[in-house]
């Protein structure tokens, strides 16, 4: 099949050169590789994990002793909320990115994603917004109203009603600068938004329609299953977090009347459409490492995961369930019995689905033969952990005891439980485990297992005495405390323990480093691993696969692997044998992958220029733009005329 | 917009495991949460609908119903000619195609028109984005379709231009049917919208 | 306290918290350590979930070890049998959570329900309003009505109190309980705060624009501290209050003294305090029942900041972060508010140090 009609030849509408670099940073920049966009996505991700977690280090530094002025209350506004607003849309968003852009085209033996020079654009868009997202260190500010931002404080009226950051300066000075923090987090939002938007999309065609030969929707790995449904989450929650961020931009820049009450407009609505999109969220965060850890834990345990049906559905009915719970992080704001109940009780029952998930990865390790390499101990750590989280989840859901533990620090407790304890420890073990693939190289096991055990004890230290605190009214979201509360030891200890994790993840980022020039050689299969990303080379040709697999069981590798004897029992397959893989070397032109391009990044650039016009007023404000709009659909323009794939290269 | 897929640009491009192209499921997952973003529109709407908070209201007299109902017949008669242009360039009529498909964009046009001049006389009236929670949803929903129906203007001008370079056959027609999908489904979402505001019976709203 | 005393060792036991010498704590806040009817049944909650959790934690946290210690790879070749699922067990894992589910589920509606009731005839009607970063407390009725106190919610024991609580503009004066904000006022120009004395309840969310019921009820005279538990801004971790429950009794008692206007001072330093609360636009803000202005009483009724008449009998100031009793505080607050309370309403009105000595010795006298 033909993309491109005969007449490529006419370069008429060819604005620039198509880029042909397959090294340097040129090939980064205009690559449509999905595994050189994981790549970058990961550099991106752990960037912004640095950034947010130096951003909880100097938190804890300010909480460390009652009345401390290591921070002032406005920068300590600004630090909880972009720890807050990094972590989740520019760490744990992108981390699942990562992975899903990555492993899933592997996992179901595709050359590339749906929409390779999408995908690009998805990653760029990415690094616009969170690049405009910081550009409030020069812009007067970072947001200061919470991640959640509720209205009105960050619209008609500001934290900063006094004129304090201004010098005591007037209170028009005051709501000038509140209203480019909120630009910031509204727009920047946003444009995150359009990135995760497209990549859902993306991932979603992927899966649906590039499945090798054979392999049916009940044979794909759980991963690859729970990308399906991270992705219909995403799809469906960020236009309801889009409109209400654009409702919030125009409330702040252009005066319109949305959650201000003294203009008739209702506060509470802005609380609704955030959760609604805010509760979807949650599972957007932790779907992702639910499956990376169904794809260790087998591996580790040599069986199959336990209960596939049981585990995908149940992936499925968090998804659906995640919609009808949202209201729970309100229960004190106010909305009558009725309600109240109603919310409480779709949260109590969202326990099951998560429930059958935990039993079904108890029921994978039992009866196998354990291997505690350091992707399996994170991956049951991440089981153990999330298992805190969800009860901690139960008791939140008793609505009557949720009045006491809602904005409190029980709820910190809880939330980095399942987000901490789920995602990032299974992320990691996600790392872990499939470096080698991406890398050709093991990571080192000794600091793997330090990494391990310190960022467990660390974390539970940090963590595990915030439910005390919440318990013993230490409100959320505060800059500083006083003495005499029974806070101060704890706190204090908390302290110690965020630096402990601190330490932790240094050493994993220094193996990640270290490893990729000194990690022992890791060949194909190195965990003797059971499904179809371990049948291509480490790292995989560009390509993918020299032949694309045809697939006949759900863990094709390991029936690949293995025969049935006899007697009934399962054998291995010597190396080499029939059924053995073979990983055939071709030439690079045999097979035709999408070429490089140039537009999806370059259309990324317009979207922040066209956020900081907002900064501005008047013709300066059309001309900017005017400027960006022209870059970017200029650039989306030039991108439909460019062919995917140049012909008879 | 015309995304060429590893699917087609591969030489041993296999068969989708859907059998329809990644376009178009593309499109259709698009459209899903397109869904999602007029649903939060029109629920704000119709939160605030009345919510005038003592400023001016837009009144019956205001909401020139047969001026609008002309714009709307028009939008969906474009719908029908977005059908004729896809029949046109499936069919090879290149040239009934590129008719067609100006003709469509050129209804679009009009209607985008006549919401400028609606949203021009309810200013006029004293009726601003900021004048009332009411006038925000008001301008933030019908705004945003606007934008909406304007991209698919330039959608459409660009399968024009492609099929004038003669970048566009019968062949590769697909896109045209991709882009058609978008077309009525903002068309439809305007039909929603027309009921929302002008449809339901005017009263005065008390708070 | 012995309550909280017995808490405080459960938790060290349960949980292992290896706190060593700090021995027993005090937990003046602890939502664990309840006072009255309304946090007891929260509690009560609390502790029926929070076994039923430990119970389901210890059995998946045991699960998890054995099978990782008796499964562990030895070595060998054999293949563990490839065992995909069983029916029955996973039936078993999603049904009997769901009952126990259920189980909780019953007691939590009760309760919701228990709890969003009206609190009846008997009740002290009291309007609360959070400013940034302030609380005010009006009581309503014919027994208190025109006490407004600040920071400081003083209730009697044994009785269900019924708070009617709004958020106000921090700039705006309040109009007053018989003039209730609406919504598209300025004055609801507020933002949300929460309400919360964990002792006595949980936390409720006071919304611009809406009027929010709480009821509170203590069993026994003390001082409950709380504080405002949604972020309101650059002072949120300084709006702070107390609840003090009196004997029903001393509340009367206590509710008649404050009815009572302030007396014009007497002493020299006093009364050249008492013209410069004129002066230097005090005034403008703070009401002082029965200050007599040189340019007639009007002004003294004016609710921006809190109301003053008794402020000398009050614990504490400021969001209930300062010690009335220590001068030094109240004098550091005079000389600068920002910079003790950043972000707070009142302005740095640059007074001398002999302005604010006699200022301070006005204030003393409104007890």
């Amino acid at each position: 099949m033909t993309a491109v009609p005969a007449d490529t030849g006419s370069t008429g509408l060819r604005i620039l050169q198509r880029p042909k670099a397959t090294t340097g940073l040129w090939s980064w920049v205009t690559t449509t590789d999905h595994k050189k966009i994981g790549m970058m996505y990961f550099i991106a991700t752990m960037f912004f994990f640095v950034v947010a977690g130096v951003e909880a280090l100097l938190l804890r530094v300010q909480l460390a002793v009652p009345e401390n002025d290591f921070l002032s209350p406005e920068l300590y506004n600004q630090l909880y909320t972009m720890h807050g607003i990094t972590m989740v849309f520019f760490v744990g968003i992108p981390l699942g990115a990562t992975f899903f852009n990555y492993i899933m085209p592997l996992q179901i033996g595709a050359r590339d994603v749906a929409f390779p020079r999408l995908n690009a654009f998805s990653f760029w868009v990415f690094c616009a917004a969170g690049i405009f997202m910081y550009s409030g260190i020069v812009l007067g500010g970072l947001p200061d109203g919470g991640w959640f931002n509720y209205a009105p404080l960050s619209t008609t009226v500001g934290p900063d009603v006094s004129g304090y950051t201004t010098g005591g300066g007037s209170g028009e000075l005051a709501y000038q600068v509140h209203s480019g923090r909120m630009l910031l987090y509204s727009v920047g939002l946003q444009i995150a938004g359009i990135a995760t938007l497209a990549s859902a999309v993306n991932f979603i065609v992927t899966i649906l329609n590039m499945r090798a030969p054979g392999m049916t929707l009940m044979r794909m790995p759980v991963f690859t299953w729970m990308t399906l449904i991270v992705a219909f989450l995403l799809l469906f929650a960020l236009p309801v977090i889009g409109i209400a961020l654009w409702q919030l931009m125009f409330e702040v820049r252009f005066g319109a009347n949305f959650f201000n009450p003294a203009a008739g407009g209702d506060p509470i609505l802005w609380e609704h459409m955030f959760w609604l999109f805010g509760h979807p969220e949650v599972y957007i965060l932790v779907l992702p490492a639910f499956g990376i850890i169904s794809e260790i834990i087998p591996t580790f345990s040599r069986k199959p995961i336990f209960g596939y049906t049981a585990m995908v559905f149940a992936g499925v009915a968090i998804g659906f369930l995640g919609w009808g719970v949202w209201a729970h992080h309100m229960f004190a704001a106010g909305m009558g019995p009725v309600a109240n109940t109603a919310f409480g009780l779709t949260t109590m029952f969202i326990a099951v689905p998560t429930g059958v998930k935990i039993f079904n990865w108890v029921g994978t390790l039992w009866g196998g033969k354990v291997r505690l390499t350091s992707a399996m101990l994170f991956a049951i750590g991440a089981v153990a952990m999330f298992t805190i989280g969800g009860l901690s989840g139960v008791t939140h859901s008793v609505v009557p005891s949720n009045y006491q533990q809602t904005d409190s620090y029980y709820v910190v407790a809880h939330f980095h439980y399942v987000l901490f304890g789920g995602l990032v420890f299974g992320a990691i073990g996600g790392i872990y485990y499939w470096y080698p693939k991406v890398t050709g190289r093991l990571m080192n096991e000794t600091w793997g297992k330090i990494n391990f055990w310190t960022l467990l004890i660390g974390f539970n230290v940090t963590f595990g005495l915030m439910h005390f605190l919440g318990l013993w009214g230490m409100p959320r979201r505060i800059d500083t405390y006083y003495a005499g509360f029974g806070w101060e030891q704890l706190n204090l200890i908390i302290t110690y323990g965020a630096f402990l994790i601190a330490a932790s993840i240094a050493l994993l980022l220094l193996n990640v480093v270290v490893s990729l020039r000194r990690g022992k050689l890791a060949g194909d299969d190195p965990w003797d691993a059971r499904t179809v990303e371990w049948m291509t080379t480490s790292p995989p040709a560009h390509y993918n696969f020299a032949e694309i697999p045809q697939i006949s069981a759900r863990d094709e590798l390991w029936h690949r692997k293995h025969a049935v004897s006899d007697s009934g029992d399962y054998v291995r397959v010597p190396a080499g044998g029939s059924g053995a893989i073979v990983v055939r070397e071709v030439e690079d032109s045999d097979i035709h992958m999408p070429d490089p391009s140039v537009f999806p990044a370059m259309s990324a650039v317009g979207l922040p220029i066209m956020g900081w016009a907002l900064f501005t007023s008047g013709n300066l404000m059309i001309v900017m733009l005017a400027v960006g709009s022209v870059i970017t659909v200029g650039s989306l323009f030039a991108w439909a005329f460019e062919p995917s794939a140049e012909e008879g290269h | 917009m015309a995304e060429l897929t590893t699917a087609e640009a591969s030489h041993e491009a296999h068969a989708t495991s859907l059998g329809l192209s990644n376009e178009k499921i593309g499109m259709w997952t698009l459209l899903g949460s397109e869904c999602l973003f007029f649903g939060a529109l029109i629920s704000a709407y119709l939160v605030y609908y009345g919510r005038y908070n003592g400023q001016p209201e837009i009144s019956p007299a205001l909401f020139d119903i047969p001026f609008t109902s002309v714009s709307t017949f028009v939008l969906l008669m474009s719908s029908l000619g977005m059908v004729l242009a896809l029949s046109s360039i499936q069919r090879g009529d290149d040239r009934a195609f590129r008719v067609w498909i100006l003709a469509t964009a050129m209804m679009g046009s009009v209607f985008l028109s006549g919401q400028i001049y609606e949203f021009t006389v309810f200013v006029n009236e004293g009726m601003r984005l900021d004048t009332s929670p009411f006038s925000s949803a008001f301008y933030l929903m019908t705004g945003f379709h606007g934008i909406h129906v304007t991209v698919g203007v330039l959608m459409l001008i660009t399968l024009w231009s492609r099929s004038m370079s003669g970048r566009l056959t019968s062949e590769n027609s697909e896109v045209v049917e991709n882009i058609g999908l978008y077309w009525h489904f903002v068309d439809i979402v305007w039909i929603v919208i027309f009921t929302a505001v002008y449809l339901i019976p005017y009263e005065q709203a008390t708070l | 306290m012995r309550a909280a005393r017995r808490r405080w060792s459960a938790w060290t036991i349960v949980l292992g918290v290896p706190i060593a010498g700090c021995g027993v704590q005090e937990l003046p806040q602890s939502a664990l350590n309840p006072a009255g009817p309304v946090a007891q049944s929260q509690d009560q909650l609390w502790d029926l979930v929070f076994w039923i959790a430990v119970v389901v934690f210890v059995i998946v946290q045991a699960l998890i070890l054995i099978a990782v210690f008796r499964f562990r790879d030895k070595g060998g070749d054999e293949i563990p049998k490839q065992v995909a699922g069983n029916t029955r067990l996973e039936l078993l894992w999603t049904i009997i959570p769901a009952l126990i589910l259920v189980g909780i589920a019953v007691p939590t509606v009760r309760t919701i329900f228990e709890l969003a009731e009206d609190p009846g005839e008997e009740a002290l009607d009291v309007r609360v309003v959070g400013k940034q970063y302030w609380w005010a407390f009006e009581y309503l009725g014919d027994e208190g009505q025109g006490v407004i106190t600040a920071n400081e919610l003083h209730i009697p024991t044994d009785r269900p109190v019924a708070l009617n609580m709004q958020s106000l503009s921090a700039t705006q004066p309040d109009p007053g309980f018989d003039q209730e904000p609406q919504v598209g006022q300025p004055v609801s120009n507020g933002v949300i705060h929460s309400f919360w004395v964990p002792r006595l309840a949980g936390k409720q969310d006071v919304v611009p624009g809406h009027t929010r019921p709480l009821t509170i009820q203590a069993d026994e005279p003390g001082t409950y501290p709380g504080q405002c538990a949604e972020f309101c801004g650059l002072s949120h971790a300084r709006m702070r209050f107390e609840v003090i429950a009196h004997e029903p009794d001393e509340f009367e008692a206590w509710l008649a003294s404050q009815t009572e206007p302030a007396e014009p001072a007497t002493d020299a330093l006093a009364a050249e305090g008492q013209e410069l609360f004129e002066s230097q636009t005090c005034i403008n803000c703070h009401a002082i029942d029965g200050y007599e202005s040189a340019a007639g009483g009007a002004a003294a009724e004016v609710r921006i900041g809190p109301n003053l008449t008794h402020f000398a009998s009050r614990n504490k100031f400021a969001g209930g972060i300062f010690d009335v009793d220590d001068p030094e505080q109240l004098a550091a607050w005079l000389r600068n508010p920002q910079e003790v309370k950043p972000g707070s309403q009142m302005p740095n009105l640059g007074l001398s140090d002999e302005q604010i000595d006699a200022l301070s010795a006005y204030l003393y006298t409104l007890e």
